[in-house]
Parts: C-alpha cells; structure tokens; sequence
C-alpha cells in the first residue's frame, strides 16, 4: 500500500503523535542524568526535581522585594501585553482588511503603503518606538501591533479581494450598497479567515513579546527568562518555555474551537 | 403576456471591444416584455459579454442601452436580477438568509438586518418565494448542504425577491446533470408564467434554448478575417421567434 494512502484513526494518530515527544523527554532527562552522574553541581541540564524546585519557588513563595508571586505576576503581564497587542492587530487587520479588500480606489491609494510598511523588519523600528513611546507598556504592544498587524492586513485584503466577483455582482442585483456589500457579504467571510490568521500571527507575536521583553523591561516571562539566563538558572527558563509552548497551543486550539462553532459553514459541509 | 408594444430592454448599435479585439459589432436588439429570449452562438461570440453589459457588470464601448426607455446606468442594480453558474449565492447564508438578503438591502440601508415586525414578514416572504422554487423544507441549511440543482433553485429564488425587470441567465443549468436539468427547465418556465418575468438565458445548450425561449438569438461573427480573427466582432446572425401564444405544459421534456 502507498504511504499516501495510509491513514491514521484518531486514536492511533494521538499516540503516534506523542511518541517523538516522549522519545524527546527521555533523551533529554537521559543526558541530563548522564551529566550529574558526572557532576551532581550541573546546571546546564537541571533535573525535573531542580526544575520543580525552582518553579515552587517563584509560583508559590512572595518575592521578598516586591511582595509578589513572581511566575504569575510574569505571566499576567505578558498576557496583557500579548492580548492587547494581538487585539489591535486582529481590529486593525479586519477593518483595514475589509476596506482595501472591498473598495478598489483604497486598494489602489494605500495597498503600496501597507505593503511597504510589511516588508520593514519591526525588530528594526523597536529603536524609534522606544524613542518616541518611552519603555513603559505602550511601546511592547505597539512591537507586537506593527509586528504583526501588516501581515494581517494584506492576508485579509487578499481573501477579500479573492471572494468570487459573481457574490459582489449578486449583491449588487440585490440592491446592496458597497456598505451593505461590506458588512453583510465581505465582512462575514473574512472572519474564519481573520480566525485563521491570528492563529498563524501567535508565533510572530510571541517573538515580538518576548524580544521587547529581554530588552527592556522589569516584569514579564521573557523578561524572567533572560533575567535568570545570567545565573545560567536553566531550572527556571526550561519550565517557562514550555509554559509559553502551552499558553501558546491553548490559544490555538481555543480559536480554532472558536472558528468551528463560530462559522460552521466555513469548515466544509457537515455542520 | 403576449408582446407590449414598447421594449422593455433596448440595445441600439452596441460594440464592445477590448484594446483592438472586437467582441460584438454592432448589435441591434428589442426586447419586449414576458419574452423569454435564448442567447447561444459558439465560445467566444460574446454571449457573457451581452450578458455582462446587460447586466451593467461592464460598460459598451459604444451604442446606447435602454432600460424601460431610460438609459441604464453603467451598474449593476436591483432592476436585473442574475443567476450565474456557480457562486451565485452567498456561503455564509442559510438559504433562508440567502434570500432574505435582498430585502434587508432595500428596508435597511445601514445595518441590513431587520428585526421584529420587519423581520417576520421578510422571513415570510422569503419562506414563500423558497417554497415557490421547491425550497421549503430547506429554509436553513447552507448552500455547501445543498446539491448543485438545490443551489441554483435557491440562486432564483434569492433573484426573484427583487421582482426584477428582467431576469440574466448564465449558463444557469450548464453544471447540472440532465435529469436535475429537466426539472430546472420546469421550474424556470413555471417561475416565468407565474411572475410574468422577462428572461435572457444564454446557455451552449441548443436544445435547452430552443424548448425553453420564446425568442432565440444567435450570435456569431457575419465576417471573419483568417489572418486578424479579432477584428471582427459577434453580432446576431439570426432571431428566431417561437410560439408567441402560451405554448402547451412541456411534458415531454421529462424525458
């Protein structure tokens, strides 16, 4: 039989998804055994218990300085930064999206602009939005906003523009004004899409969110991260990837939960 | 029924060229109203083209178009209902909604949604014009729950609302399988009778134009020159018209 035609039940597709992952575990916690056998001080490769050490303290101990719980202070902060960031991108995407999508003459008068602003790396305009916004929150959301948001943009523009010129023409026969043709026939097929899009945008977003935060900031898991690397505190910034890795497929399975129920018409014809 | 003496739809000395290719030349065409009028001619004799400039999707190069003897404006507009062979309808609309739309357009020009009183009756007689086309129980299912014949069904259906002066055919039927075809060509003509419509179908089909039209054009090129094939454009050979009085039930296309 051909690979290609060999298809995996749910069931077995679960297991077989989790066998490189496990197999991955086990090689790191073999190496990192392999190492404090050779040297019990190793920190290089901190063992589970190290690394639930480390964790307890900073989830379940008041910090003495600041009085607070350190990892979910860390996390709350960056979830804000992520939530309001990824906000104003999907807002920006969706209303900015539609217009160039819907209107040609718009399309025609900022589309290069939109284009040209998505091509500029954002890592490079973090200089100018600490100059111009100071280090305070503003200027880690707005990474993320003009990090992510161009992308958006032009991806929704795109589908928009893609929908079947036979819909827009429908429309038009049924009496309805490029307004009516906006809200009632464009905006609603660029929301599985728009759903889409954020989901793929998580990635980038993250990397805008942790890059702003090593660089300046006095709070938040990328800052953690890159605060502890100094003490090569491997126990502690293991733990916080994975609970980024987790936050972040939480997210996206939420949104395409969300798609799912949302807009079952989108996802094929058994709803 | 029967012929009205002023044209509903009037198309006089119409060309329409891309760059240096001719599409059609010259086309003279009445339309009265209640006819029901089959355009066909080979691929590229600029059947869509008619259609699309009918329709107002595309502006004539020159010529003059008159609809109700009022020039038509360069859109498309309520006035002329269409159905295309595909992506006729919208997906993200129960057939329900489909068809509802048209009426939300007109009452509600800033949210188009209506609600309560509104909303019931357009529920209604949108209910109405669905069960009209065969559509009944199938008020809430989505177009990609529907069949091919079913889509097109509510494709009319969601035209039809509109009243429409005159109702553009693409290729409507092109995609369905003969059997679903037939009952099509039922239902068309049933729609037509009932609501007094005026249609323009164009259709490759030569039976299908021949059994359902009252009138048949055929376009083609009266010329044709073999080293420059684009410089001459379609216009309409010949016009046929068929049975003016009320033809008997067309049974026999069943078969």
């Amino acid at each position: 039989m051909r690979w290609v035609n060999r298809h995996v039940r749910r069931n077995n597709s679960i297991l077989l998804g989790a066998v490189p992952i496990l197999l991955l575990v086990l090689l790191y916690l073999f190496l990192a055994a392999q190492r404090h056998a050779a040297n019990p001080m190793d920190k290089i490769l901190p063992l589970p218990n190290s690394m639930a050490q480390g964790m307890a303290t900073l989830m379940f101990q008041a910090d003495q300085l600041s009085g607070q719980f350190v990892f979910w202070v860390d996390t709350m902060a960056s979830l804000q930064r992520l939530g309001l960031g990824l906000g104003i991108a999907t807002f920006t995407a969706l209303v900015v999206g539609l217009v160039l999508g819907v209107l040609p003459p718009v399309r025609a008068t900022f589309g290069p602009l939109v284009t040209g602003i998505a091509v500029i790396p954002p890592i490079a305009l973090l200089p100018i939005l600490f100059i111009a916004l100071g280090l305070g929150e503003t200027a880690k959301v707005a990474l993320i906003v003009i990090g992510i948001a161009p992308v958006m943009v032009r991806d929704i523009a795109a589908h928009v523009a893609a929908l079947p010129t036979e819909q827009i023409i429908k429309a038009q026969t049924l009496g309805a004004s490029s307004w009516q043709i906006m809200i009632r026939v464009a905006l609603p097929q660029a929301m599985p899409r728009l759903i889409q899009t954020v989901r793929l945008s998580l990635g980038p977003a993250w990397v805008f969110l942790i890059s702003a935060e090593a660089i300046a900031s006095d709070i938040g898991l990328g800052y953690r991260i890159f605060l502890v690397r100094r003490y090569l505190s491997m126990d502690v910034i293991i733990p916080y990837v994975a609970w980024i890795a987790l936050l972040a497929i939480i997210m996206d399975v939420a949104l395409a939960k969300l798609s799912k129920r949302a807009f079952p018409w989108a996802h094929g014809a058994n709803h | 029924m029967s012929a009205i003496p002023a044209p509903i739809l009037s198309l006089q000395n119409v060309w329409v060229e891309y760059g240096d290719k001719v599409v059609l030349e010259k086309v003279d065409l009445d339309i009265e109203a209640g006819s029901f009028v089959s355009i066909i001619g080979p691929s590229g004799a600029g059947k869509s083209s008619l259609l699309r400039i009918i329709l107002g999707q595309e502006r004539p190069t020159r010529g003059s178009i008159m609809l109700d003897g009022a020039p038509l404006a360069p859109e498309c507009g309520p006035d002329r209902g269409v159905v295309f062979q595909r992506y006729s309808v919208f997906p993200h609309l129960s057939a329900l909604g489909n068809v509802m739309f048209g009426l939300e357009c007109q009452q509600a020009p800033l949210t188009a949604r209506l609600f309560g009183s509104a909303r019931r009756a357009a529920i209604a007689e949108a209910t109405q014009m669905l069960t009209a086309v065969g559509l009944g129980d199938s008020l809430h299912q989505f177009p990609a729950q529907l069949s091919g014949g079913m889509q097109q069904r509510l494709a009319i259906a969601q035209a039809l609302i509109k009243r429409p002066r005159i109702l553009l055919l693409d290729e409507p039927f092109g995609a369905l399988d003969p059997g679903i075809r037939a009952d099509m060509h039922l239902l068309i003509k049933q729609l037509w009778r009932d609501y007094a419509l005026t249609i323009i179908i164009v259709t490759h089909d030569i039976r299908e134009a021949f059994s359902l039209g009252t009138r048949v054009l055929a376009l083609d090129k009266r010329r044709h020159d073999p080293h420059a094939p684009h410089r001459f454009g379609a216009t309409a050979v010949y016009d046929l018209t068929l049975r003016k009085d009320a033809e008997p039930e067309p049974s026999e296309e069943r078969a």
